[in-house]
């Protein structure tokens, strides 16, 4: 087996010039949001360093976090795949299957010890001893253990491995566990959303190649570069927010005019995600813009807070000015009381059901 | 010693067992294990779903209005067909009808999702069953090229092409670091394209997985994102406004031309790419005629693509509906969602509890109280299973059955079933691909009519989206724009008490929700989705189910390589997550659930 090469040999022998090489670098690096100095780094390490091995495992999901991973516009997710790192194990596109499969995981732990990323997409149930999951006869929490001990860093991909999404909404049947309340002792970054944006998973994993460390997280473990920021402090209808232009019923004349959908239930004043910046499939829509409010797909328990159409009764016309540290100290205590004492009885009786069936 | 089935098969379980665990490229969990005789041909198939999620528990009790949400999280990869699944289920439980636009564009959005899925499913899940990448190290470009264009005429076929392409693919070999290809079954005597083929295949891998990334900005355009578009009960949540104030935060005329040049694109694709190629592949594989199982005899569609808005007869759905059974191709049987005799599911097989597990439940009737243990010829443990007991439960999956008869679905389904009607637009295709590759019709019961009859649905697909584009674009040029109608949109103007269905034909099968809704809360929910039908495990009489069938008699060429049984389980693009779920009318299952 010949040495690893880096992303830079690979691209060479490719026939990309130098001078296209550069400008690949500056072009990412603008649209990661850095500066032209983070463009020169970005070259130095793409030269200098090994693909990343990284094992992409799935719990209880939907496939939808992989799904958008491979829509990714910039970078090209062929060219994260061939050049930037090496998937190693992916059970959703890799070609082996059983025995041949889990062996690469063997291979891996031992050869790259403490240098491989782990990425989960999914979580585990632990309910029924973890056999609401199981994968190659034994619970999958087993193998995300196993896996974990040896990994550099976890990625926690999607609201499903981040926060526990569809399957741990009340009554949480499969008792669906968010993957840092299993894997206490390594480093998580939890890039959530339902999925989350192509290019902001891309932009997670380019940033660790690139630059060879975690990314800055918030409080709450995403990505501040991303995650810092309300839906609605970028929107395009936040004019009509501050105007008092609502839709106030669907296909109304104010929906055929853009104007804001908070009175039809859009969490985007409390949900932080990078939609209304990056956008969505190479940045031709996200939810708002083609009509429908956010339903807050990125933020921790967003099912159970509420009706999606109902609005948010605590919103001051000019704007919470919490940042997201503050909100995720206080999530429960403040966001979550606001929604569960707008919200009509019955919701209430769910949270309330839910903290329930979470204690016993 | 051979246990016939009563649909037809013939068990054996005495040979060697072979496990494939986990079963990848696919969606979500899944388990099979064979048992091959002494000439390695498959004499037993055990096919179990290894994951259970309980949506429909978490569905109790919730605005029926946000059931699209949570139904379409069931799949991120046929991701909105749950959804518009379950929009139908509440506007025929409610009845509320939707306007002509809104039609026209969920139609958009389902075709979308078929002609995404299936491009996907092809190259990224089911190809490298049929090519080696390794071997497409030693294709001579020049002769790569000259194979390319003498089936198609898509420009990016030059000797320096694939030459470059090929350059690229030896470097990333030669590093060692081999990402997904890691470990496959490259150089197994099963693969029987030519180097130059393969090395097309390959290129062609890599096109489609930059191209399906534009054909879902359709979604985007109308549903804001993909995957997970967003959806109304009532009609589309985007409005149309092509020439007022503030046109530029609706669907417009940049909006409507961005689509149409996707829709283009889409149409070149498949019948440049993906056709021509499945031709090609197919031409090399047409002795491989394995894996027809259930095709030849059992097959379902609900149907799908309605003409008009509204109307989900038979007449009006543009995809077929019926059900063909024991091979009789003659009688096309009607079906309705409703009759409780003729949708029923099972659970003796699955990791349920019935109080009577002879009998079935129709989907508005069903109870479900998970019920984890193995048989008693179970080798392993409960946490470290080795081999599993098929004679015992053995399954997250449960047994539906139509009329008490295991069927298969899916593109194959729907094209036998519109062959059989004799539609013109499923049959001529169908007809030319056969005498193209100069086999009877006979062979689209195989594991490679399955993956024909995908291809040949999303050129379809891909033609009818341009149809439907159009006649959006018509319906508004007559003055027509409205997307939504909200008579019913408050839960004060609904009936105490309301049930309903909704049904649609993902890109996998006949899919169907039903709701019923009380005091404006949903008060069960129950779906039966196309891999449940497909995978599920023995029912109450024994019959085995689409996958199981369809592994059986398969000569395997080295059992420790299971390519020939990925080959056949893959033609179905199985979807875990959508099959394994859970329902029940009182909630009663949640007492039985320990917390450990």
């Amino acid at each position: 087996m010949s040495s690893v090469e880096s992303f830079y040999d690979v691209i060479r022998r490719q026939g990309i010039t130098r001078r296209s090489f550069t400008k690949f670098c500056s072009l990412t690096a603008s649209s990661l949001g850095f500066g032209p100095l983070a463009a020169s780094k970005m070259a130095y390490a793409l030269e200098n360093k090994p693909r990343v091995p990284v094992i992409w495992m799935h719990g209880l999901e939907c496939t939808c976090c992989s799904e958008s991973f491979i829509r990714s516009a910039h970078p090209l997710v062929k060219d994260v795949v061939l050049s930037m790192i090496s998937l190693d194990y992916d059970d959703t596109i890799m070609a082996a299957a059983g025995h041949q499969a889990e062996a690469i995981l063997e291979e891996t732990k031992e050869k790259y010890k403490g240098k491989y990323i782990l990425a989960v997409e999914g979580n585990p149930p632990l309910n029924e001893g973890g056999m609401f999951c199981i994968d190659g006869g034994k619970p999958f929490v087993e193998k995300l253990k196993y896996m974990a001990e040896d990994a550099m860093a976890i990625i926690a991909w999607g609201a499903c491995a981040s926060w526990g999404c569809v399957q741990a909404a009340a009554p949480n049947p499969t008792q669906a566990t968010p993957i840092d309340k299993v894997i206490r002792d390594k480093p998580i970054i939890k890039v959530p959303g339902c999925p989350p944006i192509a290019e902001v998973m891309t932009g997670v994993v380019t940033f660790i190649t690139t630059f060879g460390r975690l990314p800055e997280l918030d409080r709450q473990g995403r990505p501040k570069m991303f995650y810092s920021q309300r839906i609605h402090d970028k929107c395009y209808r936040r004019p009509h927010f501050d105007a008092g232009q609502f839709v106030e019923e669907w296909d109304d004349e104010a929906a055929r005019k853009g104007y804001c959908l908070y009175k039809m239930g859009c969490k985007g004043p409390t949900t932080y995600n990078a939609c209304s910046t990056v956008r969505w499939n190479g940045g031709v829509s996200f939810p708002i813009q083609s009509g429908h409010g956010c339903i807050g797909c990125s933020e921790e328990g967003f099912w159970d807070k509420g009706p999606f159409y109902e609005r948010l009764s605590t919103i001051h016309q000019f704007g919470v000015e919490k940042n997201a540290d503050e909100i995720g100290l206080a999530a429960v205590g403040v966001v979550g009381a606001a929604v569960a004492t707008h919200a009509a009885l019955t919701a209430v009786q769910r949270v309330t059901k839910r903290f329930d069936s979470d204690r016993r | 010693m051979g246990i016939q089935t009563p649909n037809g098969f013939t068990l054996d379980n005495s040979g060697k067992r072979v496990v494939v665990d986990p079963v990848t490229r696919i969606e979500g969990h899944l388990r099979l294990e064979v048992n091959v005789d002494d000439n390695n041909v498959i004499r037993n198939a055990v096919s179990t779903g290894t994951m259970w999620r309980g949506i429909e528990v978490i569905l109790k009790n919730r605005d029926p209005r946000d059931a699209w949400a949570f139904t379409e999280r069931i799949c991120g990869v046929c991701t909105g067909t749950h959804a518009l699944t379950s929009v139908r289920a509440v506007e025929n439980a409610l009845d509320i009808s939707i306007p002509e636009n809104a039609n026209s564009i969920r139609n958009i959005m389902q075709l979308t999702l078929q002609v995404h899925d299936h491009l996907v499913h092809f190259y990224h899940l089911h190809a490298l069953d049929w090519v080696d990448v390794v071997s497409a190290l030693s294709a001579d470009p020049k002769a790569t090229s000259t194979l390319a264009q003498s089936i198609s005429n898509w420009p990016l076929s030059s000797p320096g092409y694939f030459k470059d392409l090929q350059t690229r693919l030896k470097k990333f070999v030669d590093s060692g670091q081999l990402g997904p290809f890691k470990n496959g079954y490259w150089g197994h005597p099963a693969y029987k394209l030519p180097a130059e083929a393969n090395l097309m295949a390959v290129a062609h891998y890599l096109e489609a997985l930059d191209f399906q990334k534009d054909i879902v900005k359709i979604h985007t355009v109308y549903g804001g994102k993909n995957p997970h578009p967003n959806w109304l009960v009532g009609g589309v949540p985007c409005a149309i406004n092509v020439d007022g104030t503030g046109a530029v935060g609706a669907i417009n005329m940049e909006r409507l031309n961005l689509v149409s040049e996707i829709i283009d694109r889409a149409v070149q694709f498949v019948e440049q790419v993906y056709i021509p190629d499945l031709t090609a592949i197919a031409g090399f594989y047409k002795d491989w005629l394995y894996g027809g199982g259930l095709s030849g005899k059992s097959v379902m569609s609900y149907g799908d693509i309605p003409e008009h808005a509204n109307d989900y007869s038979a007449a009006n759905l543009l995809l077929p509906r019926g059900v063909i059974l024991n091979g009789n191709l003659s009688e096309v049987l009607p079906i309705d969602q409703a009759d409780p005799e003729q949708i029923q599911e099972f659970v003796p097989h699955s990791w349920y509890k019935y109080a009577d597990e002879s009998k079935g439940l129709h989907p508005f009737d069903g109870v479900t109280v998970p019920d984890y243990k193995l048989g008693p010829n179970a080798k392993g443990t409960p946490t470290n299973i080795e081999a599993l007991d098929e004679g015992a439960k053995y399954s997250w999956i449960k047994s539906p059955r139509w009329r008490g008869n295991a069927v298969e679905v899916g593109p194959l389904a729907r094209y036998i079933i519109g062959y059989a009607q004799g539609k013109a637009e499923f049959k001529e295709p169908t007809d030319r691909l056969l005498q193209t590759l100069g086999v009877p019709v006979t062979a689209l019961f195989s594991t490679l009519g399955r993956t024909a009859a995908r291809g040949l649905e999303c050129q379809w697909a891909a033609h009818k989206l341009r149809y439907f584009q159009d006649k959006l674009v018509a319906n508004i040029k007559a003055g027509d724009s409205a997307t939504a109608n909200v008579e019913k949109w408050e839960p004060k103007s609904w009936p105490k008490e309301a049930r309903g269905y909704g049904f649609t034909e993902a890109p996998r099968g006949a899919l169907g929700h039903w709701i019923k809704i009380r005091d404006g809360k949903i008060d069960n929910y129950q779906c039966i989705v196309p891999t449940t039908w497909n995978g599920s495990p023995r029912d109450h009489k024994g019959n085995i189910g689409a996958f199981e069938a369809s592994l059986m008699d398969t000569p395997m060429a080295d059992p420790q390589k299971p390519l020939e049984i990925l080959r056949t389980i893959h033609s179905f693009d199985p979807c875990l997550a959508c099959s394994t779920h859970v329902m029940s009318p009182e909630g009663q299952e949640m007492a039985t659930v320990k917390v450990r």
